[in-house]
């Protein structure tokens, strides 16, 4: 009788939860502690409020919630935040995990079947979990003759370009990593990163089908830019601005959608090309070419590369809810705070056990409204990209790049005259009647 | 070096123009078969099917066994047709032996035989949805596929390898409801196979993609010995439940597809456009079956055939598959060969692909409706 799996044991077990205590007790003693100690020598403690916030402040307030709350809004309105947390990394990549998850249901409700089922028992909600589980135990297989250096940066670069694309996009009001005033561009710049670092990965990987894959999606970034472009120069005529936060600002009455509908159909189907997915996916046309140029990737280095195009399917799925659909502009769904909640702070226990409880003045009414608007967009742009690859085959380069050279760019001339319309027809823009 | 190069490869110097791509046998979209494609960019100049990485010798087993316990393996080659591919031989061991197989049976054979067609062209319609990128296509017609199989489970007792056509019959008659059960799912199954022309046939962009790719004329099919879909598909009438009926195809009212453009749209269609009319088969065959019976003669243990030489061949779902059978006065026979339709659709691939885009690789290989393990035999 030959057995595949060990047999279990609950005394291996056992001592494998020991031994790994042990050694855990071991090293935070003899490397861990030693080095947080030597780092607080030298690390500069913030002040707020004239207080000096060491680290043992930072234990005793947190017990104390008027003393943790300061300390809470400072960190809010650190950089830091803004980045790691809400409108940066964390919250794009909650929406990317969730979007894995939406899409997976959903083809299969399309495709009658259940999807994943079984991980985390409530409709397999956990399975990305697995997945990334599994892809960070495995092996990374490096192609003997590949280009290392260019082949380990590829997938680490394809992600931080996708963060940093999604640091471009404005939440909510004064919620945005980066405001810069020239936005828009900055966009164009970051997305201009992505056809270079394909190429990259696919040549050094120095294989024919990573290398197909590679001018494929060359070919298609690179012609597909150019519609990208001319389909949102309508708003930039009609706004007067580069910066996203006021191309949001200019739709609180009407989004754009409602006066260029060309330019938004044409700047959603480059989406669908620039995000290589289905009908548009060629660059990894699996029965062509294996998987194209993730061909060669493997493990967590395949998960990066997954990683980086799902926050870049947030950050088109946004940047098309901020130049089309109003961004956080929508009716108030979420009542008005009360103002000492936000600004002046509340006592809660008065008497014995007073606890002074201070604003959070960030939270404000129109964040969370504008968030609530932003993300309900947002999904349901994503929902709308997500759903063609139940209902389309494949297309072909030379159709892919006929769509691209001819019509795309026709339809976004057309779109470029209407804004030129609008503009010297008075209708909107400075001086215009909306 | 380059001796230890497979035949056909070459190794490619620095200033190379042609590309050579090994498609197979371990690429997504080859089955259990090697292309080796030479690309200039974007087109292809070079096709070089190599068949063979699941040759198992069929043919030479079938002359250690004797004729009964030839059945099981083979059906071995094609198992999602496994009733079509026994077919012939229990045709030409009856012609043997000189066997006259009962009425029911016949019938019961003709209609396990469409349901197993069906079953092979939902198996093969899910591999060219899935070769053309289209998820949902490979996810329907598989789970649509059950519906049959389970049918077939009923009938013969296992799912794909039914073993269930013997010399002289059927190996068993079916269960008391089979009719009405037979009759309500193949109504159902036709009526969801009429759902992939939305999602599928009627698609803009399945009929760009692969409209005018890889066209064989009417000509240039029967010069090269294409049959089945293939043949079908540029234009020549050719079906030998037409041509040459056996069994009680000549009783039955069923037309067989015929489309003129040659195309891959074409040869993709002319499959689906099939199983309407093996639904039509079955349920003309349900009504006219005769309600009871006997299912099949009995033999001896071992029979023995004169000295003779005996060729038959019926409609696959990929085409006209043949046995010739010769044999010596044994219990075994003398030589088995299997003339498969599938190796006859490979001949035209290197004339289909030369010439055309990369792209189209997938959509021309699938619709030539080849099946490498049969190829192989």
């Amino acid at each position: 009788m030959s057995v595949i799996a060990p047999k279990f044991r609950l005394g291996y077990l056992i001592k494998g939860v020991i031994d790994n205590i042990f050694w855990i007790i071991l090293l935070v003693t003899l490397i861990g502690i030693p080095i947080v100690q030597i780092v607080l020598i030298y690390i500069d403690f913030p002040i707020i409020d004239g207080e000096i916030w060491n680290p043992f402040r930072v234990l005793d307030a947190l017990t104390h919630p008027e003393r943790a709350l300061p300390l809470v809004v400072s960190f809010m309105q650190s950089d830091l935040f803004k980045v790691v947390a809400f409108p940066g990394f964390g919250f794009a990549a909650l929406i990317a995990a969730a979007t894995i998850f939406i899409e997976r249901k959903m083809l299969a409700k399309l495709q009658l079947r259940v999807g994943p089922f079984y991980c985390g028992k409530v409709e397999g909600i956990l399975q990305l979990m697995a997945d990334g589980l599994k892809l960070i135990s495995k092996e990374i297989i490096i192609p003997a003759k590949a280009d290392k250096p260019i082949f380990w940066a590829a997938p680490v670069l394809f992600a931080a370009t996708a963060g940093a694309f999604v640091a471009l996009i404005p939440v909510a009001p004064g919620w945005v990593v980066a405001d810069i005033d020239l936005g828009l561009l900055a966009v164009f710049a970051v997305i201009g990163f992505f056809p270079i670092i394909t190429i990259l990965s696919a040549w050094s990987s120095n294989s024919k089908f990573p290398f197909i894959g590679g001018i494929r999606a060359l070919h298609q970034m690179v012609s597909f830019e150019i519609p990208l472009i001319l389909s949102v120069l309508g708003i930039v005529m009609l706004t007067g601005t580069l910066n996203l936060a006021e191309i949001v600002q200019s739709q609180a009455n009407f989004p754009w959608i409602i006066f260029m509908p060309v330019g938004a159909v044409v700047f959603f189907i480059t989406i669908l090309a620039e995000l290589e997915r289905i009908p548009f996916d060629l660059p990894e046309a699996e029965s062509e070419i294996v998987a194209g140029w993730l061909t060669e990737f493997s493990g967590m280095m395949y998960g990066l590369v997954q990683l980086g195009t799902y926050l870049k399917l947030y950050a088109f799925a946004g940047l098309f809810v901020v130049l089309f659909l109003g961004g956080w502009n929508g009716p108030d769904i979420v009542p008005p705070f009360p103002a000492e909640i936000v600004t002046d702070g509340i006592t809660i226990l008065p008497g014995a056990l007073t606890v002074e409880i201070p604003g959070l003045p960030l939270l404000a009414h129109e964040m969370i409204n504008g968030t609530i608007w932003f993300m309900l967009k947002t999904i349901g742009v994503i929902l709308v990209i997500l759903l063609p690859r139940g209902v389309f085959p494949r297309i072909r380069i030379d159709m892919l790049l006929h769509i691209g050279w001819y019509k795309l760019i026709a339809l976004s001339f057309v779109n470029i005259f209407i804004a030129l319309a609008l503009v010297y027809g008075g209708v909107i823009g400075p001086g215009g009647i909306l | 070096m380059s001796a230890k190069l497979p035949p056909g490869l070459q190794l490619e110097k620095v200033d190379d123009r042609i590309m050579t791509l090994n498609v197979g046998p371990q690429h997504p979209g080859s089955g259990h078969m090697r292309i080796i494609i030479k690309v200039d960019g974007d087109y292809i100049v070079h096709t070089d099917p190599d068949p063979g990485y699941v040759h198992r010798g069929e043919e030479k087993m079938a002359e250690y066994r004797n004729y009964i316990t030839n059945i099981p393996h083979l059906e071995r080659p094609v198992i999602h047709d496994s009733c079509n591919i026994l077919y012939p031989y229990c045709l030409g061991i009856e012609e043997l032996l000189g066997l006259e197989v009962p009425e029911r049976a016949k019938y019961l054979r003709v209609i396990a035989a469409e349901l197993n067609r069906c079953v092979y062209i939902q198996y093969w319609l899910a591999i060219y949805g899935i070769f053309l990128g289209h998820s949902t296509m490979f996810m329907w017609p598989t789970g649509d596929r059950e519906l049959l199989i389970d049918l077939l489970e009923k009938m013969t007792g296992a799912r794909v390898t039914h073993a269930y056509f013997v010399p002289g019959g059927i190996r068993n008659d079916v269960p008391p409801n089979f009719e009405d059960v037979c009759l309500r799912q193949v109504n159902y199954f036709e009526k969801r196979i009429k759902e992939y022309a939305d999602v599928f046939y009627d698609n803009p962009i399945l009929i760009s993609r692969t409209r005018d790719t890889g066209v064989l004329s009417r000509e240039d099919a029967i010069k090269l010995g294409t049959t089945g879909s293939v043949l079908r598909a540029s234009g020549v009438d050719f079906d030998i439940r037409k041509k040459e009926p056996y069994d009680v195809y000549d009783e039955l009212d069923f037309q067989s597809p015929t489309l003129k453009e040659g195309d891959s749209y074409a040869r993709s269609k002319i499959p689906w456009l099939d199983m309407f009319e093996s639904c039509r088969i079955i349920r003309d065959a349900l009504k006219k079956m005769p309600k009871s019976g006997s299912v099949r003669v009995k033999l001896k243990p071992k029979p023995k055939g004169g000295d003779t030489e005996i060729y038959r061949r019926v409609e696959s779902g990929r085409g006209a598959l043949g046995m010739y059978i010769v044999s010596k006065g044994k219990p075994q026979p003398y030589r088995l060969k299997i003339s498969v339709p599938s190796f006859r659709n490979l001949i035209a691939m290197p004339h289909l692909l030369t010439g055309e885009k990369l792209g189209n690789m997938p959509a021309v290989y699938w619709s030539l409706n080849y099946w490498p393990v049969e190829a192989d035999r």
